[in-house]
C-alpha cells in the first residue's frame, strides 16, 4: 500500500523537474494543422488578378450565405467578378466554397486569428482577399 | 523601563512575525499554483511580473475590489464571524513557535529572543488554538444556509474529531522523548546536529503527524470540507470577496504553522543539522526546514488523489488511532526499560 504512493511521488518530482510542454501562446503559435480551414484567400493568376471566373457555384453552395457576386465581362470576352464579397463574421469555415470552385481560385488559408472592433472590416472584397494570399504562402 | 523595553520589543516582535506570515501566505499560493503547474508539465502563473511573482498581489486586488455578498438565507452574524475566526486561529498559533535563538542589538547589551512568547504549555497552546480555527469552517459552512455549505462543515467536524485524537497522540511520544510542552525547551533537547532530532528517535510519530496535519488543514487527501467533485467548493461556496479571501489565507496560514510545529517537533526547530553550521542564523535554518515540509505539502497534493469520506474515517479510526497507541505504548516501553 505504501510503496504505490511513493512511486506516485517519485512520478510527479520527476515530472516536476522536467520542462513544461506548454505553448506560450501570443509568443510562440503552435502551427495549425495541415488541413485547418482559416480564413479565405484569393490565388492569383499571372497578371496577379483573380482566378475567378464568377460562376457563382461558391455564392450557390455557401451554407451561411456569405458570398455575394455580382458578374462582369472584360472586352475579350471572360467573365469576372465585379463585386465579390465575402463577409467572415458569417463565414462558418466549412470549406464548400474551395471544394465548388471549379477553377480552384477560392481557397480556405491558415489564419485563425483576426480580432476587429467593428463589423466593416470584416466583409472581405476582391483586393481583400488577394491580399490574404500573402499570409498563406 | 525594563517593561517598557519588553513591551516595544514585544509589539515590533510581533509586528515583523505577522508581516513575515503574511507575506508567507501570499507568496505560499504563489509556490502553490506554481509547484502544481510544473508537477502538471505546465508553468503556472508567469504573466504577472517576472516569473509571476505579483500575482498574489494581482489576487489580493482582485478579491478585494469584487461584490462582498451575504445570502439571504444565511445567519449574518455568524457568517460574517467564521472567516474572522479561521483567520484569528491561524496566526495567533504562530505566537508560540520559536524561530530562532536569540541575538543581541548591536551597541547594546539587550538581548532578544525570537520567539513572541514562550510559555511553558506551548504545545497545549497550539493545538487549542489549531481546534479553534476549524471552528471558523464549521460555522462558515453552516451559517451560510446552504446545502452544499453545511455538508462541508459537517464532515469538516467529523474530520476534525476522528484526527484531531491521532493527532494529539502523534505527538506524546515527542513529549515523552522531551518531558516538556514548552516549545523552546523540545527545540533545546534537538540541538548538536541532525542525530539529536527527534525524527530519528519518533520516525512513525513524524509520519502520523504529518497525514494529520493534512487532514487538519483540510488538505488534499483529505479536503473534505471543500471536495470540489461533490460540494462544490463546500464549506466556502457562498463566501465572495474578501470574507473568501481571508479563509483562504487562514487555510494557508494554517498550514505554514502546522509545518512550523512539525519542525520544531522533530525537525530541530531553528537548530542547525551540523555543529560545524552553527554560524548561520537559526531563522535561515527554520525556514529551510519549513520550505521542505511545505513543498512536502505541495507536492502530495499534486500527487494524491482525494479519499471517500468513509475512507478517511475508516482510516482515521481503525488504522491511525491504533498505531498512533502502539507508538506511544513503545515509546513509554523503551523510556521505561532504559531507565
Amino acid at each position: 500500500m505504501i510503496i504505490p504512493l511513493l512511486k506516485g511521488l517519485a512520478f510527479t518530482l520527476g515530472r516536476f523537474f522536467s520542462r513544461p510542454i506548454t505553448i506560450q501562446y501570443p509568443e510562440v503559435k503552435a502551427p495549425p494543422a495541415e488541413r485547418w480551414r482559416g480564413i479565405q484567400y484569393f490565388e492569383k493568376d499571372e497578371q496577379g488578378k483573380t482566378k475567378c471566373v464568377a460562376c457563382g457555384l461558391c455564392m450557390a453552395v455557401c451554407p451561411s450565405q456569405c458570398i455575394y457576386i455580382e458578374t462582369a465581362e472584360d472586352e475579350e470576352g471572360r467573365r469576372y467578378p465585379l463585386v465579390y464579397e465575402l463577409d467572415a463574421t458569417r463565414c462558418i469555415f466549412c470549406g464548400f466554397c474551395e471544394e465548388a470552385c471549379p477553377v480552384n481560385a477560392i481557397l480556405m488559408g491558415k489564419t485563425y486569428e483576426w480580432v476587429e472592433r467593428a463589423r466593416a472590416p470584416f466583409l472581405m472584397n476582391t483586393e481583400k482577399l488577394l491580399e490574404e494570399k500573402k499570409y498563406n504562402p | 523601563m525594563q517593561v517598557l523595553y519588553l513591551l516595544i520589543e514585544t509589539i515590533v516582535k510581533c509586528g515583523v512575525v505577522f508581516a513575515c506570515l503574511m507575506l508567507s501566505v501570499a507568496y505560499l499560493t504563489w509556490l502553490e499554483r506554481k509547484v502544481l503547474g510544473h508537477i502538471q508539465i505546465r508553468f503556472g502563473p508567469n504573466r504577472c511580473g517576472p516569473f509571476g511573482l505579483l500575482q498574489p498581489f494581482s489576487d489580493g486586488i482582485k478579491a478585494f475590489f469584487k461584490e462582498d455578498l451575504v445570502p439571504g438565507r444565511a445567519d449574518k452574524p455568524v457568517f460574517v464571524l467564521a472567516p474572522m475566526i479561521s483567520i484569528i486561529a491561524a496566526i495567533s498559533m504562530f505566537a508560540v513557535i520559536p524561530f530562532g535563538d536569540r541575538f543581541t542589538l548591536p551597541w547594546t547589551d539587550y538581548v532578544v529572543k525570537l520567539r513572541i512568547a514562550d510559555i511553558d504549555i506551548g504545545l497545549l497552546y497550539v493545538f487549542g488554538v489549531a481546534s479553534l480555527g476549524e471552528f471558523g469552517i464549521v460555522l462558515g459552512g453552516w451559517s451560510s444556509g446552504n446545502k452544499y455549505g453545511l455538508t462541508g462543515s459537517l464532515r469538516a467536524a467529523a474530520q476534525m474529531i476522528s484526527y484531531e485524537v491521532a493527532l494529539g497522540l502523534s505527538i506524546v511520544g515527542v513529549i515523552i522523548l522531551s518531558q516538556s510542552l514548552r516549545l523552546t525547551e523540545i527545540v533545546a533537547l534537538q540541538a548538536g546536529g541532525f542525530w539529536n532530532w527527534n525524527i530519528l528517535y519518533q520516525p512513525a510519530a513524524f509520519v502520523f503527524f504529518i497525514i494529520c496535519a493534512l487532514a487538519e488543514i483540510n488538505r488534499t487527501p483529505f479536503d473534505m470540507p471543500e471536495s470540489e467533485s461533490e460540494l462544490a467548493c463546500g464549506f466556502n461556496i457562498e463566501y465572495s470577496s474578501m470574507k473568501f479571501a481571508l479563509f483562504f489565507m487562514a487555510e494557508y496560514a494554517h498550514m505554514i504553522t502546522v509545518a512550523a510545529v512539525a519542525v520544531t517537533l522533530f525537525l530541530g526547530g531553528w537548530q542547525a543539522p551540523l555543529p560545524q553550521l552553527d554560524f548561520i542564523p537559526g531563522v535561515f535554518w527554520f525556514g529551510a526546514k519549513l520550505f521542505v515540509i511545505i513543498f512536502f505539502f505541495i507536492w502530495q497534493r499534486g500527487t494524491f488523489p482525494r479519499l471517500r469520506y468513509d475512507q478517511i474515517m475508516k482510516f482515521g479510526w481503525k488504522v491511525l488511532f491504533e498505531l498512533t497507541l502502539v507508538n506511544i505504548f513503545i515509546t513509554a516501553l523503551i523510556v521505561l526499560l532504559k531507565g
